[in-house]
């Protein structure tokens, strides 16, 4: 009689558990070959351009992957260099990174968290991407923020304007450019009350997620420290299409203010309900009613039509700007395209050239020294003024762009006016302000 | 008092919207047995039909204009549009301002052949096929079309503007006795709930008063007998099948001002109109509108803040709520038949 105890179910159990093993992520390994994740060893080096290809911001996604593909030119030494030639640092000499040729290869977020994480991952560990960058959503940037750095290789984020990015959710393998919820607060305030008089009294409609979140507590406390109420914030869902329902109870209430934190295309469809409902015309004791949308984009203005005429708000950055590194760019990026970058398109073209600097500056791809080589980094000459990449939080500290939708559009581009800069003084906190507490940096992955 | 007369108008429009997909929903279903989940994206191609009509309408020819420079600093191109240049400034931009209601004469011929064409081409395959595979097959066509749409005009919202003069909003409260500027509705929404009266009006009126229409009814009723007869129902349903597009395309087109149409608004509306059909119960034209209305108003009523204040989020399932509670009280829908869907 045999007494073997070789089954098929404890074969298949045993496979299970061996194949399970075998397929282990090795980016979450110790690898015991390379001195850090994906260190490139022939003559090439990867990138991993992570954007929304499909889904609700496809658009600002199409324009980041063309921003991509020029700064990759550019480094490449193909082109006529854009921000290369007007970038205060000289260590790139458009022969690549490190000498070695830039390759890239792109990622589809659907501007969903857990596509956005599978699409990173799969460019880490099957394309050998030294740096993920991208992204057109806060909840989309800390995810993928959260995996490279468990992954080791750094995060240079695209798109992403909540404080948590560089707050509560900061990590030390990500890095961002963009400015942020509480700059955009500290920007707007003064403008708004200078404008529109410091006793107003605000009815909020925020977008029920990271950002609006953030969006809403920022330029609440700006407003009202400058001596505007708040008469009521509601949260409307991210999937909401039709926002009358939220627009017509702000008639209900004494409010003169209508502050949407909305983005994309919420946002087209809340000022177009707002203005379909006669809040443009409406007077609230003598004065008129005014809509105010913290964070607007060229692509959302030209959504909006001319709904978003006479309209403020802030931006990163906007294609108008005259100093040198902005004209290279829009001259670059609109002599190959045919059209005017837009600020998502500005922003990770700006990280893409940062990223292969401190690469160029550290004589490393490794992130720990690429990551050292960003914290504290002083620049100019990338369309934002003199900026700093604080090494607290790993926030970019620059002006701020105060807009207003343009009353007289010349072109389908020329959709907003600079009504103020903002100094970057203005907009600098504390690190540990309130506002961005609870998170720690934690140490650098390499891998 | 006054905000649940604002809340009333407001949800008459998104009501209009529901009543319209639910009644061609019904009218296939009803008709040819099939579950459509393709639904939504006709009325998504319906808005974009308006979309289609502003931009021919505003094709232009460029002349370049030296005193001026775009933004590379060449001498910018201005565009003029052909109607201006064909009919003169005035008559041009009118047509380019009117271009939402014309788009409803441009959009019928082509909503009717796309339902024809889903109907011949894809459709007609499964009718004795389970509902499962029915519900699969359209469900994979309307993300077809939904990815056509988004390829070829992108994934924004695109601005569809109403005509010049029924832009602004009537103070309904003024007119009421009630203070001015508290209640407020579009002047384009009240024309889209006429709309809707007169287009679900027509398709009733053609059910009950011409001979295809009986022909319809009939066999709707008794599919076999009227085969039977003679008569070729299969092909009258087929036409049935692109009015009821048409429907849901003329829904969408007039929507287009309301909110700019995207390629994602059919999924939007889909599911909620499905709700809206058992609801009103299958296989009921009637149900199918008075449950449209009634759903979208009390939508609109759950969105209220003070409503909110006692259970959060309750704008976000009232509809499927007020569903369980008619399908426990009344399983069939509101006025459902006995015998529909329970073979």
């Amino acid at each position: 009689m045999s007494n073997s105890n070789f089954t098929r179910r404890g074969l298949l159990k045993t496979s299970a558990v061996a194949g399970a093993g075998v397929a282990l992520p090795t980016i979450f390994t110790a690898s015991s070959a390379a001195a850090y994740t994906n260190e490139p060893t022939g003559g090439t080096v990867t990138l991993g351009f992570n954007v929304p290809q499909t889904g609700p911001y496809a658009d600002e996604g199409a324009d980041e992957l063309r921003a991509y593909q020029l700064a990759v030119e550019h480094l490449n030494g193909e082109g006529d260099g854009g921000m290369l030639n007007t970038f205060s640092s000289k260590a790139l000499q458009g022969n690549g990174i490190l000498g070695k040729k830039v390759e890239y290869v792109t990622g589809d977020t659907q501007t969903k968290s857990d596509a956005a994480r599978a699409s990173a991952k799969s460019m880490i560990e099957k394309d050998g991407a030294v740096m993920i960058t991208g992204g057109s959503s806060s909840g989309v940037a800390i995810a993928v923020q959260g995996l490279c750095q468990e992954a080791g290789v750094i995060f240079m984020a695209g798109l992403t304007h909540s404080n948590d990015t560089t707050g509560k959710d900061k990590k030390a393998n990500g890095f961002r450019h963009f400015f942020n919820a509480y700059m955009s607060g500290a920007a707007l305030a003064p403008v708004l009350a200078a404008r529109y008089g410091s006793d107003r009294k605000a009815y909020h409609l925020t977008a029920d997620y990271t950002w609006g979140w953030t969006q809403e507590a920022s330029i609440k406390a700006a407003t009202e420290a400058l001596g505007w109420e708040t008469v009521n914030a509601v949260k409307t869902p991210l999937s909401a299409t039709d926002f009358s329902s939220y627009i017509t109870p702000v008639l209900q209430t004494d409010a003169d203010v209508l502050v949407l934190n909305h983005y994309g295309g919420n946002m087209v469809n809340s000022l177009t309900n707002a203005v379909q409902f006669g809040l443009r015309e409406k007077q609230v004791n003598g004065r008129n009613f005014e809509i105010v949308v913290p964070l607007f984009s060229r692509l959302m203005a030209r959504g909006a039509g001319e709904n978003i005429k006479g309209i403020l708000g802030s931006t990163n950055w906007h294609w108008s700007l005259t100093d040198a590194g902005s004209a290279a760019f829009v001259k670059s990026f609109g002599t190959k395209y045919g059209f005017p970058p837009s600020q998502a398109a500005h922003t990770v073209y700006c990280q893409t050239l940062l990223y292969a600097d401190a690469c160029e500056r550290a004589g490393t791809h490794n992130p720990c020294g690429v990551g050292e080589a960003l914290e504290g980094f002083e620049f100019d000459g990338l369309g934002n003024g003199k900026t700093i990449y604080r090494a607290d939080d790993h926030q970019c500290f620059k002006d701020v762009l105060v807009v207003k939708g343009k009353d007289n559009p010349t072109s389908e581009f020329d959709l907003l006016e600079v009504v103020e800069i903002t100094p970057a003084e203005q907009v600098t906190y504390d690190p540990n302000h309130p506002m961005f507490a609870g998170g720690n940096l934690g140490q650098c992955n390499a891998g | 008092m006054d905000a649940i007369l604002l809340q009333t108008l407001n949800g008459l429009d998104k009501g209009s919207a529901y009543a319209m997909i639910a009644l061609g929903l019904t009218l296939i279903f009803g008709t040819l047995g099939v579950v459509n989940f393709a639904h939504g994206a006709l009325f998504m191609i319906g808005a974009f039909c308006a979309v289609t009509m502003q931009r021919l309408f505003s094709i232009s020819f460029e002349t370049l204009d030296p005193t001026q420079t775009d933004f590379l600093g060449n001498p910018l191109k201005v565009k003029t549009p052909y109607v201006e240049s064909w009919f003169g400034p005035e008559m041009g931009a009118s047509i380019i301002d009117w271009s939402v209601p014309l788009a409803i004469v441009f959009s019928i011929p082509i909503m009717l052949f796309v339902g024809y064409a889903m109907e011949r081409g894809l459709i007609k395959h499964f009718y004795k096929r389970p509902h499962a595979d029915q519900i699969l097959v359209t469900f994979g066509l309307a993300i077809v079309m939904q990815e056509l749409i988004k390829h070829y005009y992108g994934a924004n919202p695109i601005p569809t503007s109403a005509p010049d003069a029924f832009k602004g909003s009537f103070d309904f409260g003024t007119m009421l006795g009630f203070d001015p500027n508290v209640i407020i509705y579009p002047y384009w929404r009240l024309v889209y709930f006429a709309f809707s009266a007169i287009v679900i009006g027509a398709v009733f009126a053609f059910l009950r008063f011409t001979t295809f229409g009986m022909v319809v009814r009939a066999g709707m009723a008794d599919r076999e007998t009227v085969g039977l007869l003679g008569i070729n129902i299969d092909k009258r349903f087929t036409i049935m099948f692109g009015i009821a597009a048409a429907v849901a395309g003329l829904a969408g087109v007039m929507y287009a001002p309301i909110n700019s149409p995207n390629y994602h608004m059919g999924m939007d509306f889909l599911v909620l109109s499905f709700v809206v059909v058992v609801v009103g119960g299958m296989g009921s034209l009637p149900g199918a509108v008075l449950a449209g209305f009634m759903l979208g108003i009390l939508e609109s009523f759950a969105s209220m803040n003070w409503i909110k204040d006692i259970i959060p989020g309750i704008d976000q399932i009232i509809i499927y709520l007020v569903a369980i509670l008619i399908l426990l009280t009344r399983p069939r829908g509101l006025m459902g038949r006995k015998g529909v869907m329970e073979d």
